[in-house]
This record gives C-alpha cells, sequence and structure tokens, in this order.
C-alpha cells in the first residue's frame, strides 16, 4: 500500500480507536574541534574531501583514535539526561555495506552503551493556559561516528532514479551521540505535540551544554521518529515505522501527526503495519515507503578490536558531571520569578533567543523591565532587519546595561538611546563614545535651554495663551518645538517646568 | 582430510548448507558463481564442522577476551592534525567528479 | 661470487659496522642487494619470485641519503644505509601496495604505515615489497594474486606463508632485513621452513597503524633477518608506542639487543624452560621432532632447565582461531567495494549497474578463493544466532589459552616448541585443502590469541628431505628480551656445531625479472 493511495484517517478519529506510542532516535553531530577516531576538523561547509585522512576515508592500514571530548560530550550529554554512566562499555563495528560509509562497518556502539536508563520532563501548554508535563524515559545515548554526503545526479535529484552519485567524506567521521527514548505512550491526542516539545528540549538541552552547534538546518540535529497504534486501552505495542530524517520541529510533529492518520487508515482497513522505514517529504507533508526491516538485515555487530574499552572512573564523571548548566526548564522557571516576568513576556524572551543576553543584562545593573524592553522591541527588530540571531547582532548585553545608566542618569533619553545602538552596532566604540562621537548628550546648558523656550513661546503665541489660561496639556506643543530645536537632546521634564515656570502656570 | 584437534570429527552433522553459503555470500557482497558455491560450500561446510568444536569448551563463568592486554581510556586530545589532500583522497579513486568519488547509482537506503 | 654477493651474505649487524667502518657505502650494498634481486628472483613463471614489487630508485635515493648523512658524521641510527625489505601488506608512501590482491593492483597508498616511517627516519633504503598470501590468508604464499614465492633451499617448495616473500627475501640474500606480520603464524612458520629467523613480539609492541588489518586483535609486525641478533635490531627499531595504534603498548620496550648479545654468550643457567606438551608428537615430522629435541639438549648444555609444561586448552586454539581470525577479517575487507579506490568491475550484462552490482562483481572478480573462504565463514560466525556459539565461544577460549599461559609461565621463564609441524611442502600439494593448509599453524597460533611474543629460530634441517626446521620460544607478554636471549644463545650453540649459518644452495641467476605476472 503506498502512501499516495492511502486516504487519511482524520485525526480526531485515531484517538477514537488507537493509541499512540512515540519513539524517538536523535543524532546529535558533536561540536568537537575533530572528528570522532581521527584528527580532521568538522567545520560545515567545506570544500569537499578536504576534511581527509586515511583513517576517515577508510583506506586500508588506517586506524581509529576515540576523541576524548567526544567522549567527554557524550558523558555530559547522559548526566543532563539524568542517565546512569557506564562503568565500562566499548565500541562495536555495526556491518553494512553503503557508498557513503567508508569502511562499510559504522564505529558505534551495540550493546554497552555509555549512558542508559535516564529521562527528561516534557512540557506542553494545554488549551486552558496550563503545561502539562510529560516524561519521556531515555533508554540510552551512545557514541558513533556520522557518514559521508551523497549527491545524487540525474533527471531526478533524489536517491531514486539517480544515473549515479558523487561523495564527499567531509562528514564521515564527525561524532555522533545518538539520544533513544523509550516508547512513549499515554500521550494520546498530544503525540505530535509531546514530539515536538521533546525534541525542542532536547536542543535547548543540548544548546545549554555547548556540546553542539544544534542546527536541524544544517543537520547537526536530526531525529528518526517511530510511531506504532495500538487497540485503544490494549496496553500493547503495535508495529512501528521509523521515520528517518525528520529535520525540523514542526515537521517533527507533522510526521507524527501523518503517521499516526497513515497507520489508523491501514489499520482501519483490516490491513496490518510493515515495519520498515519511511521517508519524510517536507514539501507534500507525507512519508513514503524506505527500507523493509528484514531477517535479512543482519549487521553482525562484534566489539570494534582497533580501540580498547572506555572506563569513566566515578571521579571523572563527578568532575564532569559539576560541568553541567542548570536544567533549561529549571532555570526558566527561576528567572522568571526572580524578574517578576508575565508568562507572555517569558515566552517571548525566550522565543526571540534573549533569555542569556537579558539575564546577563540584568547581571550588569539593568532592571528586567529596561533589559527586556532593549533586547525585545529594540534590538530583536534590528536582528530582524538584518538576518542575523540577536547574538551576532555586535551589541553585548554590559553595552546595553551601560545605555541604559546613561537613560536613567539623564545624558540620553530613549530616543538617544536608539541612535546610541546604531552607532554601537556601526563599531563607533562604547556606549559613551558613541554619544560623544555623535553629541548626542542632552544639553543641560540652562541658559541655551531657556532660551530656546523663550524661542518657542514667542512663535507660538496662541498655544502660550492656553498655557497661561491654565491648559496645561497644552504645554506638549512647546515641548516638542524646544526639543526639535535642540535636536531631542533636552531634557523634556526639565523643558517642562521652564515652560510652566515662564507661563506663570 | 586431516581433522583439526578438538573437532567434531566426520560423522558430525553438516552445519551450513549451499543455500546458506549463498545467503552468506550476498551479505558479504560476494557474486558468486554457481561454480563457485559448489566449489566452495563443501569446503566451508567441513571447516564450520571443525571450528563447531569450541561450542561446548567455556560455560559462562569464563569472561570473553577481547584484547589480548587489559588496557582502557586510550584517548586522543581533540587537536586538528594535517589529513590529505583532496587531490591525494581522491588520486586512487576508480572516478571522481567535482572533487567527490564518483560511484554507481545507489539502490538501498541509508541506515 | 660476484663482489656485490659479498655484501649481499652479510648480516645487518655486520653491514651497519662496515659502514660504520667505511668499507662500504649504502648505495653500494644497496645496489648488490638489487643486483642479487635482479639475479634470483625472477617472476611468477620462475626464481624465488619475493618481490612483487622492486623500488631501486627510491632504494637508491634513500641510500645516497645515508652515504651523505655518514659523511656529514651523523648517521640517523646504526642501521642507517641497511637496506631492508616490506611485506607489501604495510602502506607506503608512493609505493605500490596491493596485500597480495587483484583488488589492490596499482593502488599507492598517500601515506605510510608508523614502522614504514619509521625505518624512513633510522636511514634503511627499502628495496621493495614482498610476496604474500592475499591479505595474509594463507600458509604457503600460493594464495598471492601474483603468483607464489618459491623457497630458496628448494624452488618446488613453498616457503611457507603468509610472509613467504619477506623469509624467502632474506633466505636468498635479496635482502639482510625484512619486515612481516604475524595474525597465526605468519612471520614464524615462513622463518621456520626457510631457515630464517622470526619474530612475533607482544601484541601491542609495534604499531600496526599502516598495516592492512586482517585480524586487528591477534596482528602484530615483526622482524624477518637472519640471524637473532639482527632481529633485535630491527625490533628495537621499528617497536614501541604508537598513539596512532590505540593499542600499543605505552611503555619502553625491554632492552632486547642487550639481551641477544647477553644470549650469544651461551649461558642460560638459572633459564627454566617448558616444553609444552601439546606442541609435538603426533602430526609433528620425525626431523622436525629430531632438531626439537636436539636443540632442547644444547640449551640444557648451556645451563638451562628443562620441564615438561601442559598446556591443555592449546588444543581448542586452531579452532577458536579460525572463527575469530575469519570474523574480524570479513569486517575488515568490506572497505574493498570499488567505490573509492582499488578494482572497480562491472558485472558483464548488466545495463547500467547499480553500486551495490558494481560491488558484488568487484568482490567477486577481485577477491580470491581463501579469502572468500575466510570472509563468508566470518560472516557466518557473526551473523546474529550464531554469534554466541561462535565469536563469543572463541573468545572465551582465548581466555582460557591465555590461562594456559599463566600457569605455565608461574613454573617456567619461556615456552618452547617445534615452530611448524613439518618442513616446507611441495608447491601445490595442500592449496585446495583448506583444513590441511590451516594445520601448519598448529604451534604458532597460541601466542597470537593470548597476545605473547614469540621467535623461531633455525634449528638445522630434519634428515629426511634436508629442509629447514625452526624452533620456536615463547615469553611471557612485554618479557620480548626473553625470546632473543634464548634464541641467541641456540643460535650460538648451533652455529657452533655448523661451523657458521646453515646457507641454502646455490640459486639458478639471470632470470629474467618481471612484476605482476600471474602464475
Ligand atoms: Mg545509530
Ligand atoms: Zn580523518
Amino acid at each position: 500500500m503506498s502512501a499516495a493511495t492511502t486516504t487519511l484517517v482524520p485525526f480526531e478519529d485515531v484517538l477514537a480507536t488507537y493509541d499512540p506510542a512515540l519513539g524517538l532516535e536523535v543524532h546529535v553531530e558533536l561540536n568537537s574541534a575533530t572528528k570522532m577516531f581521527c584528527g580532521c576538523p568538522t567545520e560545515f561547509g567545506a570544500d569537499p574531501n578536504t576534511q581527509v585522512c586515511p583513517t576517515c576515508l577508510g583506506l586500508p592500514g588506517a586506524m581509529p583514535a576515540v576523541n576524548r571530548k567526544a567522549v567527554e560530550s557524550a558523558i555530559r550529554i547522559g548526566l543532563a539526561l539524568n542517565c546512569e554512566i557506564a562503568e565500562w562499555c566499548r565500541f562495536a563495528r555495526k556491518n553494512y555495506f553503503y557508498p557513503d560509509m567508508p569502511k562499510n562497518f559504522q564505529t558505534s556502539q551495540y550493546d554497552e552503551p555509555i549512558a542508559f536508563e535516564g529521562w527528561m520532563d516534557v512540557t506542553v501548554p494545554t488549551e486552558d493556559g496550563e503545561v502539562e508535563t510529560y516524561r519521556v524515559e531515555i533508554e540510552r545515548a551512545h557514541m558513533e561516528e556520522d557518514t559521508g554526503k551523497s549527491l545524487h545526479v540525474g533527471t531526478s535529484g533524489r536517491i531514486h532514479g539517480a544515473d549515479y552519485s558523487l561523495v564527499d567524506y567531509n562528514r564521515a567521521g564527525i561524532p555522533l551521540i545518538e539520544i533513544v527514548t523509550k516508547p512513549i505512550v499515554g500521550a494520546g491526542a498530544r503525540a505530535p505535540e509531546v514530539a515536538k516539545a521533546y525534541v525542542a528540549q532536547l536542543r535547548d538541552l543540548i544548546v545549554a551544554l555547548g556540546v553542539s552547534d544544534a542546527r536541524m538546518d544544517q543537520g547537526s540535529i536530526r531525529a528518526d521518529v517511530n510511531l506504532s497504534l495500538a487497540p485503544k486501552g490494549s496496553g500493547v505495542l503495535g508495529t512501528r515505522t521509523e521515520t528517518k530524517n525528520v529535520n525540523s520541529l514542526r515537521s517533527v510533529e507533522r510526521a507524527v501527526r501523518h503517521e499516526m492518520q497513515r497507520h489508523a487508515a491501514i489499520l482501519g482497513g483490516g490491513g496490518s503495519i510493515l515495519q520498515e522505514t519511511r521517508h519524510w517529504h517536507e514539501d507534500t507533508g507525507v512519508t513514503t515507503s524506505g527500507r523493509e526491516k528484514s531477517d535479512a538485515e543482519d549487521y553482525r555487530y562484534f566489539p570494534e578490536p582497533d580501540l580498547v574499552p572506555v572506563a569513566p572512573s566515578r571521579e571523572w564523571v563527578e568532575e564532569l558531571r559539576g560541568t553541567l548548566p542548570e536544567n533549561p526548564t529549571q532555570r526558566r522557571a527561576r528567572l522568571q520569578a526572580e524578574w517578576g516576568y508575565s508568562d507572555l513576556e517569558m515566552r517571548d524572551t525566550v522565543g526571540a533567543g534573549a533569555l542569556t543576553l537579558v539575564e546577563e543584562t540584568i547581571a550588569a545593573g539593568t532592571s528586567p523591565a529596561a533589559a527586556r524592553k532593549w533586547w525585545l522591541s529594540e534590538l530583536a527588530r534590528r536582528a530582524n532587519d538584518a538576518g542575523v540571531e540577536l547574538p551576532a547582532l555586535g551589541v553585548t548585553p554590559t553595552q546595553v546595561a551601560a545605555v541604559q545608566a546613561l537613560v536613567e542618569g539623564g545624558s540620553i533619553n530613549d530616543k538617544l538611546a536608539r541612535q546610541v545602538f546604531d552607532g554601537l552596532i556601526a563599531g563607533e566604540g562604547t556606549p559613551e563614545e558613541v554619544v560623544e562621537k555623535r553629541g548626542l548628550a542632552i544639553v543641560s546648558d540652562e541658559g541655551a535651554l531657556s532660551e530656546a523656550v523663550d524661542d518657542a513661546i514667542a512663535a507660538n503665541p496662541d498655544v502660550a495663551a492656553k498655557i497661561r489660561d491654565g491648559k496645561v496639556a497644552a504645554a506638549g506643543a512647546l515641548i516638542g518645538a524646544v526639543m526639535k530645536q535642540m535636536r531631542g537632546q533636552a531634557d523634556a521634564g526639565r523643558v517642562r517646568e521652564l515652560i510652566l515656570e515662564k507661563l506663570g502656570s | 582430510m586431516p581433522e583439526i584437534p578438538g573437532a567434531n570429527g566426520p560423522d558430525g552433522q553438516v552445519a551450513i548448507t549451499r543455500e546458506e553459503v549463498a545467503h552468506l555470500a550476498d551479505l558479504a557482497r560476494i557474486d558468486l558463481s554457481d561454480a563457485e558455491l559448489d566449489h566452495l560450500a563443501p569446503q566451508l561446510a567441513v571447516i564450520v564442522e571443525s571450528v563447531a568444536s569450541i561450542s561446548g569448551v567455556a560455560g559462562d563463568d569464563v569472561p570473553a577476551t577481547s584484547h589480548p592486554l587489559p588496557v582502557t581510556n586510550v584517548f586522543r586530545e581533540d587537536v586538528v592534525v594535517p589529513g590529505l589532500t583532496a587531490a591525494q583522497a581522491l588520486a586512487a579513486a576508480p572516478a571522481s567528479e567535482q572533487q567527490r568519488f564518483s560511484v554507481p547509482r545507489i539502490l538501498g537506503d541509508e541506515q | 661470487m660476484s663482489a656485490g654477493q659479498d655484501w649481499t651474505t652479510r648480516t645487518a649487524a655486520e653491514l651497519a659496522d662496515a659502514l660504520a667502518a667505511g668499507e662500504v657505502t649504502s648505495v653500494e650494498l644497496t645496489q648488490a642487494h638489487l643486483d642479487r634481486i635482479a639475479a634470483v628472483d625472477g617472476s611468477a613463471i620462475e626464481g624465488v619470485h619475493a618481490f612483487l614489487h622492486v623500488d631501486a630508485e627510491g632504494a637508491l635515493a634513500a641510500a645516497r641519503a645515508s652515504d651523505e648523512r655518514r659523511a656529514a658524521g651523523s648517521p640517523a641510527t646504526f642501521l642507517d644505509g641497511v637496506p631492508i625489505a616490506v611485506k607489501d601488506v604495510l602502506t607506503t608512501e608512493g609505493m605500490p601496495t596491493t596485500c597480495g590482491s587483484r583488488i589492490l593492483e596499482g593502488w599507492v597508498p598517500p601515506y605510510d604505515a608508523t614502522v614504514v616511517a619509521r625505518l624512513r627516519a633510522a636511514g634503511l633504503p627499502i628495496l621493495g615489497k614482498t610476496n604474500m598470501d592475499e591479505f595474509a590468508m594463507g600458509s604457503s604464499t600460493e594464495h598471492s594474486a601474483y603468483g607464489p614465492t618459491r623457497n630458496p633451499w628448494d624452488l618446488e617448495r613453498v616457503p611457507g606463508g603468509s610472509g613467504g616473500g619477506s623469509a624467502a627475501a632474506v633466505a636468498a640474500y635479496e635482502a639482510p632485513l625484512a619486515l612481516g606480520t604475524d595474525t597465526g603464524g605468519s612471520i614464524r612458520q615462513p622463518g621456520a621452513v626457510t631457515g630464517t629467523v622470526g619474530v612475533k613480539p607482544t601484541y601491542g609492541g609495534v604499531s600496526r597503524y599502516g598495516l592492512v588489518a586482517m585480524a586487528n586483535s591477534l596482528d602484530q609486525v615483526g622482524p624477518v633477518t637472519r640471524t637473532v641478533l639482527d632481529a633485535a635490531l630491527l625490533h628495537e627499531l621499528v617497536g614501541g608506542h604508537d598513539p596512532r595504534d590505540s593499542t600499543s603498548v605505552d611503555q619502553p620496550l625491554p632492552d632486547l639487543v642487550g639481551a641477544a648479545r647477553k644470549g650469544a654468550t651461551g649461558d642460560l643457567s638459572g633459564l627454566r624452560v617448558g616444553v609444552v606438551t601439546e606442541l609435538q608428537g603426533e602430526g609433528y615430522q620425525a626431523g622436525v621432532q629430531a632438531r626439537f629435541t636436539e636443540s632442547l639438549d644444547l640449551l640444557v648444555a648451556a645451563g638451562a632447565e628443562v620441564v615438561e609444561v601442559s598446556c591443555p586448552q592449546f588444543v581448542h586454539a586452531l579452532a577458536a582461531y579460525y572463527v575469530l581470525m575469519p570474523s574480524e577479517a570479513s569486517s575488515n575487507l568490506a572497505k574493498f567495494d570499488a567505490m573509492r579506490y582499488g578494482l572497480r568491475v562491472l558485472p558483464e550484462g548488466v545495463p547500467d549497474p547499480s553500486a551495490e552490482e558494481v560491488m558484488r562483481a568487484t568482490r567477486d572478480a577481485g577477491f580470491g578463493d581463501e579469502v572468500k573462504r575466510r570472509i563468508i565463514l566470518g560472516t557466518y560466525a557473526l551473523s546474529s544466532g550464531y554469534y554466541d556459539a561462535y565469536y563469543g565461544q572463541a573468545q572465551k577460549v582465548r581466555t582460557l589459552i591465555s590461562r594456559d599461559f599463566e600457569a605455565a609461565f608461574a613454573q617456567v621463564d619461556v615456552l618452547v616448541s617445534p615452530t611448524s609441524p613439518t618442513t616446507a611442502f611441495r608447491l601445490g600439494e595442500k592449496l585446495d585443502d583448506p583444513l590441511a593448509m590451516y594445520l601448519n599453524d598448529l604451534a604458532t597460533i597460541p601466542a597470537n590469541l593470548a597476545g605473547v611474543p614469540g621467535i623461531s629460530v633455525p634449528a638445522g634441517l630434519a634428515e629426511e628431505d634436508g629442509l629447514p626446521v625452526g624452533f620456536q620460544v615463547l615469553a611471557p607478554a612485554l618479557a620480548d628480551d626473553r625470546l632473543y636471549r634464548v634464541g641467541a644463545a641456540l643460535e650460538a650453540a648451533l652455529h657452533a656445531r655448523w661451523g657458521g649459518p646453515l646457507t641454502p644452495p646455490e640459486l639458478p641467476a639471470g632470470l629474467d625479472r618481471r612484476e605482476g605476472a600471474s602464475a
């Protein structure tokens, strides 16, 4: 049965008959300087076959040597996922032939993963504004190596129907940590959201650990989504399909939803699910059949004889535990309470990728409200316009705090502060230097100010008359005129005082 | 046929069939002809029969030795070392294009 | 006898002394060996055929550089300028490396094996690459895709294997030194049947980086020479820790040359020698057994105490080996798939073949029968459902064999046995009888399974056929020095009895040397 001919069951109807079970296998490419088993660099986007050596090209005679940093990252990921860390484990060879795999075996961990038996609490918002928490159990996190990358040449551009393929082995051997969940049951209609939230939170955790670039668009985080349906209330697990390489958060959610609807359609029609891998099609939002998981698939695992066992001492593990950042979920809750942000304000801050920036700005002495104001209303817009991530804009939390201090000290106002940010982005120096160079400081010379007020009164006799008559609200027009003359570099409050003084109100 | 000491002996069951050999050759990506199968299968049957003698030798109490020397935790520091140039990497390639290895169309899926 | 042949019959230590004394240049003695190769090596059709590739130009360039260093008073090492041959299973930058296989025909590696890099750094001109059973799978060198090597003692006979090329080259005076590799006896067994010295160091004692693996947990690089002292000199040169090989031992080698010199004084008093009960008797040729007993008497005469020691689990060694070795090999050889290097064969009659079809056709055409046998055997032993019964069980047997060694070495300092059950057999005699071929390694395999070091020393000629017999000494892991002490003592005693080393008969010279001709 092909995807094209399957009429999907409406999502709501799936849940009436079936319980879904999810499983997620996430591959995280580590950001170590070198590959898992050789000293080749790992930079993304290098010219093809320029980051290769005898080892990662699988040349006869070459041997692997384990990257210590990759092992540390694996242990830190394991600890952050509340896993146990193996006292003794090995690498194994997973034997299968594939042209993008230089040795025709992948050096991976098999029955002795470095981390196992962990969990992560995943939160999903509900319709009534609350959040629901699902505990996702982690079966294992193990170390392995990436494969090369094939370019399929031919009319279709896809692997099937290609005339031939061109292989670049720069990616071959880059360290991967594969994180595998146990079956996630009981999510019901929320299964697609739970899947998405799990991957999103896992990504946040990886970012907080600093062990990967964590770019789903560049493939440094790749998710395989397993799904099965079982008759409602049966408590068993159905036959699963494994949808490979789902490479955005939105796609994770869509793929789960699609597979639930597709499985239900097949099962409802009296068919049975074929245990197979499926391909996700971002454009059409459907999966298509891949490779059947058959008995013929026999990876002939055995311990990698060119490597010795990894036996992390408990001292080393504890030392690494000491380097763990605060759990991202807990950190958010703590900061929200400390800063007094509303849920919406917090969500916007996180969504803009400004959490750490705001935190550091506050640490530099700025109030939570002012820090949020600058980062979210002013700087986020500029980053967006420039098409860069907020941290890449070129303005530091220290600078934002300095700008705010200038505002509070009365040297500049909010409007001038925006010009200061222009100067900072243009690289004109410190906030003080920008103010100096651009001549942005508020004029505190009473004589000049008094003159400007007099000019404004003289030029606007009717407005002045209104104020004299007690219509104080009309002062705004005169303040505007004064500020214009002063090119904004005046303290609007002082201008107002002077106007009222002079007009005797 | 000389015997490997400790082997089952010639009266033992043939442990591997011609069909199995064909399947294993398939797993190992070797295109054996019928003639080769006729030739290799009986030899393999004899060898398998001989090595099967180890099956009862060691019990559950005996640990496996995967490395002759009991060494652990041999690591490399995360420091870049010079590798090969693309020209060196591709020098022996049967075919290459766009600085990549050119391989015939791939039928199977990635694993 | 030409002036050149004069130099070719000297030992490496003698050549080094002559170089140091200014009696000869490296260019002269490198040329002498190249001349000898040209005269006797021949081709797959005739002659010794020890070499698959001779690099005269490269060797002479290295020799010139060596002579310049020496003239400047700064030779790199004691062996600087002494030429060497390298088994074709070790990668050599810029020099073809075929592993005796059609599938790697014409492959020129872009990198040196660590041991090769050490040879170059030490100043040894590399004469060329020596013949071997395809991917080191065999005990006769007949499984080379480029035709067999012949035993210099009798050109109708095999030189042992898989390192028959290295052993024959040294025995035929084509090279004073060679490197071999030993997975189940491939240095020691050819050493025994060609009358040369062969050493398998402790597992991890010599780097395997750049050794095209057959069975990674068993393979070891080692010296092939005509004297025990030469072996010690070469072993010290190439051995020691290599960070590129994670299984290499991170501690200094024992004083091997010192042990060889000490042994050569002929005093073994206080040494306890164990004769392994399971490695003698039935299946061992009478002439082999006779030379072995004679050597034992010489050890006793040198002051050693000889006792019999039983290693009951050794009877399972061969079966365990023929599970472990093909299993690892089946995986190692998967990389030869026509995608990145080596042979690419398009299947006949298949229009627009797929990568999978090209892999299958190439691997069928590129691998010989023995390689296919072992790949299939290994694939079988590792497949699900059989793993525990075969691979898992073989690893346990390995533990039992190690325990036998531990128990034995608690009683004695070294263990001894004949190296090979028989002398060299005739070409073709066992070619299509794998089990008969495997039996040649009966006595050498236990050392590989346990990772302990072993040496084969020439023990004389068997009376019934006049062919060389080898005497094997095994020592505990990391105690390689004991091999050299005992080996040198035995060698000294035998040379005294014989009036010098045994020399093979004159070889037919003036052959037409051709490379790559298939048998
Ligand atoms: Mg994996
Ligand atoms: Zn590399």
